[in-house]
């Protein structure tokens, strides 16, 4: 059940993956980028990340994602007539570069999986919001506190860069 | 029947080569922008997994704060491409080249 649930929500995600690359319109890119995250929040699901997996669909499919649309229809770019951007020297260079990516991802992955054991026992409450919260507020308490100073930065940041003139 | 901690690495492998080619081969900036959450979730995928497999939540958490450093992320960029829209009407990144030499 669970691994039949993971390729339906894998196939789902990598295809609309690829559709978001492959698009001419950035619009029908954003909406593909929305399937593909909402798909995600199913493998967190999978995962045991309840809690992750409800801020995936909030924040990202709903926050930001709107935050790209706006701003696609606000610049409203034609659409591009040739799309990739390759010339000889680059199709070369992105040609050897993904070949050693590839390599190097394969080599990663099949190596690790000889080292990791088998999945620990499920206790059932490793993701709730409880259990999050409890780890947030003790032990990553700096962190979170340097990330809402992160988010006030990023925020007059984003004002200041959109002001028409700074006086 | 849990899948499999490779079934869920092979995926996020999967997932961050499509945002690498997204960035490596479009021109349009805010695609590439969107190749580059791809590449962010792949991550956060990866650390659910072995989050699971160790069944310790702190890998949960590092997932929380790349979700809000890709909120900020999201935010600056998208006024950093509005700002450059305003100057030179386009976002191509072929066109953004006042800092290469």
């Amino acid at each position: 059940m669970t691994e039949s649930l993971f390729f339906i929500f894998a196939a789902m995600a990598i295809v609309s993956a690829v559709t978001v690359i492959v698009n001419r319109n950035p619009i029908y890119s954003a909406v593909s980028l929305v399937i593909t995250l909402f798909s995600l929040a199913g493998i967190f699901l999978l995962l045991e990340a309840y809690f992750l997996a409800v801020v995936q669909i909030i924040i990202y499919a709903g926050a930001i994602m709107v935050l790209f649309l706006f701003v696609i229809m606000l610049l409203n770019p034609e659409k591009e007539a040739k799309f990739l951007s390759l010339t000889n020297s680059k199709t070369l260079i992105i040609t050897l570069l993904s070949m050693a990516f590839i390599g190097m991802v394969i080599s990663l992955v099949s190596g690790s999986v000889n080292y990791i054991g088998g999945v620990a026992d499920s206790v059932g409450n490793l993701g709730t919001t409880k259990n999050i919260g409890l780890t947030l507020f003790t032990k990553y308490l700096l962190p979170f506190e340097i990330a809402s100073l992160l988010l006030l930065v990023a925020l007059v940041g984003a004002v200041l860069m959109t002001k028409r003139s700074l006086r | 029947m849990t899948p499999p901690i490779e079934y869920y690495l092979w995926f996020a492998a999967v997932l961050f080569a499509i945002g690498v080619a997204g960035v490596l081969l479009r021109r349009n900036v805010i695609i590439v922008f969107m190749s580059i959450e791809l590449m962010l979730n792949a991550v956060n995928v990866t650390f659910l997994a072995f989050s699971r497999q160790m069944n310790n939540v702190d890998g949960q958490i590092f997932v929380f704060f790349v979700m809000t450093l890709a909120a900020a992320e999201v935010a600056v960029g998208l006024a950093i491409i509005v700002a450059v829209f305003r100057n030179k009407e386009s976002i191509n990144v072929e066109d953004m080249n006042l800092l290469k030499w």
